[in-house]
């Protein structure tokens, strides 16, 4: 019985020639990562433990991004408190605001998690670096606080889901189509506890921010990881990012799945994920009543990368947003900010009436920059539309691709692309 | 490890680590802070009701979402004893153990007890009483390292104690 390609990267680093699904192993981790909501808890478990420093300054990386720039008091002090840590302990790979992005955008432009990598992160969409082939995996506060103390964590290594992608994506539809669709099929808890593994020679036609995009919301369909092979386009993008050596796993020909799917990307259509459940999706053709709506948001550790805001550009350009309608445009790093300046992407958004923000979670949680009040209608680029997700328990969320939400901003009303005018 | 006994909320499928603690405020990591705020966006009257010892009842996936370790630490900080539920969201169940909070799957009880029931849960051995409908359940007794977890509030008091 063969092993996965999520196996094979556990066992490799137990020091085990073999692991089965439902094995309990203690593993090395390459990277253990926090933000400024889930550190300051870490670090305050961190110092109830009789541990001198961290295992390794290198292997951690601190990225305030939640609610940076800090939003009030409270939040300060959290930032102050991971930031004194940070330098106490001389970590080498924590990110100020100027040099920070949201994480799960940051780490891999930065080169820090690549091919064959165990890391875990808490924060939930850590399972993000999955789309280079890496096993990643969101844990609390207190895992990452004995992580960081030690450099190790327990898993029980997860039984798999394979999704066997074939065909080419049509013009308008995104990585963010592909799992929402995944999604509704699945539902919110069809991968509980099991990896996501993409295969199939459809993934050569998926660009490296769709399979971002895809393996971030893996832990939306309850997943412990998304994991996508490791191809020429994930070598290329390593080989720009990183310096760091990378080891390409591969799933054994008889790997044990207990579901395989097959997808047709050619087949799928812009997808939208009704309130208040990331699995009430619906395809473009599919809504048939007017939604009116009074915001949108384009970013997140989900869709706020480079290929994201070119998509929205392109649809916005020579158009303006609907009257009365937010448009909040966040790039998610730093260097994307910056990318998209010098591509124009940026006058394009303010031209069009959208607004422009530093890098930031922000909205996404509904922590500030663009909340909702009672009533409110917001189709959002983002990755959970629960109820009082981005505000008002009142308020709705609307899941969808930057195509779709940026159509929409300009309709005013949920819409895509190819019906504007 | 002693047996959990207390008055049940009830509540469906998904409930999420946002609608447990929203992250409006998150902005403190106090539990005491956090308490205040439990279970605000889905059951209002939470906060206002909740008995040192009463039990959270659930269908399937509880604590899905966020990994906030926010949402275990609410839950026990306003006095929740043991929420047990059809199946939990793998890093809530991970949070909940390491912050010591005792959490049990259990699909049958999960259907039969309702709000209001008070109920009684053995840790040791897994079973779960409904004392106001007469009827038991059997859940998944803790294996021993994990009570050793919960006994001693946690993972980080754990490891210290050396084990």
């Amino acid at each position: 019985m063969g092993m996965t390609m999520t196996q094979k990267i556990l066992a490799a680093h137990a020091g085990l020639d073999k692991v089965e699904a439902g094995q309990l192993i203690e593993a090395d981790l390459d990277l253990v990562l926090g933000n400024d909501i889930t550190s300051p808890v870490a670090i305050r478990e961190m110092e109830k433990m009789k541990v001198d420093g961290v295992f390794d300054r290198d292997k951690i990386a601190l990225v305030p991004d939640h609610f940076v720039p800090n939003k009030d008091i409270k939040s300060a002090e959290h930032c102050k408190c991971v930031r004194e840590f940070a330098y106490r302990n001389k970590i080498t790979n924590y990110f100020e605001v100027g040099e920070m992005g949201i994480e799960h955008a940051l780490l891999p432009e930065k080169g820090l998690t690549v091919a064959g990598d165990v890391i875990i992160g808490a924060d939930s969409h850590t399972c993000t670096y999955g789309a280079l082939g890496a096993f990643s995996t969101g844990v609390g506060s207190t895992d990452m606080a004995a992580g960081m103390a030690t450099g190790k964590a327990w898993f029980k290594v997860p039984a798999a889901i394979r999704f066997n992608l074939i065909g080419k994506p049509a013009e308008w539809v995104s990585g963010k189509d592909v799992i929402l669709h995944i999604i509704g099929m699945i539902g919110v808890d069809g991968a509980l506890y099991k990896s996501m593994e993409f295969a199939g020679e459809g993934v050569k036609n998926l660009t490296m921010d769709d399979r971002f995009t895809i393996a971030n919301m893996a832990i939306e369909a309850g997943g412990k990881n998304g994991i996508f092979p490791v191809d020429d386009t994930a070598i290329a993008y390593m080989k720009e990012h990183s310096d760091k050596p990378y080891t390409i796993y591969e799933a054994d020909e008889d790997a044990v799945y207990d579901e395989e799917y097959t997808i047709d990307l050619g087949k799928l259509r812009p997808t939208i994920a009704f309130p208040h459940l990331p699995e009430n999706t619906k395809t473009i053709d599919e809504i048939k009543e007017d939604i009116r709506i009074d915001q949108v948001v384009i970013g997140s550790c989900t869709n706020g990368r480079i290929d994201d805001m070119r998509i929205a550009a392109k649809v916005l350009k020579g158009r303006h947003v609907a009257k009365g309608m937010r448009c909040i445009v966040i790039p998610a790093t730093q260097a994307i900010y910056l990318q998209a300046m010098e591509e124009g992407l940026l006058k394009t958004f303010v031209e069009a009436g959208a607004v422009v923000s530093t890098p930031t979670c922000g909205p996404c949680l509904g922590g500030y920059m663009g909340i909702l009040a009672q009533g409110e209608r917001c189709v959002s680029t983002t990755n959970r539309n629960f109820v009082g997700r981005m505000g008002h328990v009142e308020s709705e969320i609307y899941l969808a691709s930057p195509a779709v939400a940026a159509a929409s901003a300009v309709a005013g009303r949920i819409s895509c692309p190819c019906r504007l005018k | 490890m002693k047996a959990a006994k207390g008055t049940v909320f009830k509540y469906g499928d998904n409930v999420d680590t946002d609608v447990i603690i929203p992250a409006r405020y998150l902005n403190s990591s106090d539990p005491a802070e956090l308490a205040t705020h439990c279970m605000e966006d889905i059951d209002k009257e939470f906060v206002g009701k909740v008995s040192k010892g009463d039990i959270i009842v659930a269908t399937k996936n509880f604590g899905c979402g966020s990994s906030r370790e926010h949402a275990p630490i609410a839950i026990k900080a306003a006095g929740i004893s043991c929420v047990i539920a059809e199946t939990f969201a793998r890093i809530f169940y991970r949070n909940a153990i390491n912050i010591g909070l005792p959490i049990i799957e259990c699909p049958e009880a999960a259907a039969g007890i309702d709000a209001g029931d008070t109920v009684e849960v053995n840790f040791d051995t897994g079973v779960i009483t409904d004392v106001t409908k007469g009827t038991t359940y059997q859940g998944q007794a803790f294996p021993e390292f994990m009570q050793r977890i919960i006994a001693a509030e946690g993972l980080v008091n754990y490891i210290n104690h050396g084990k």
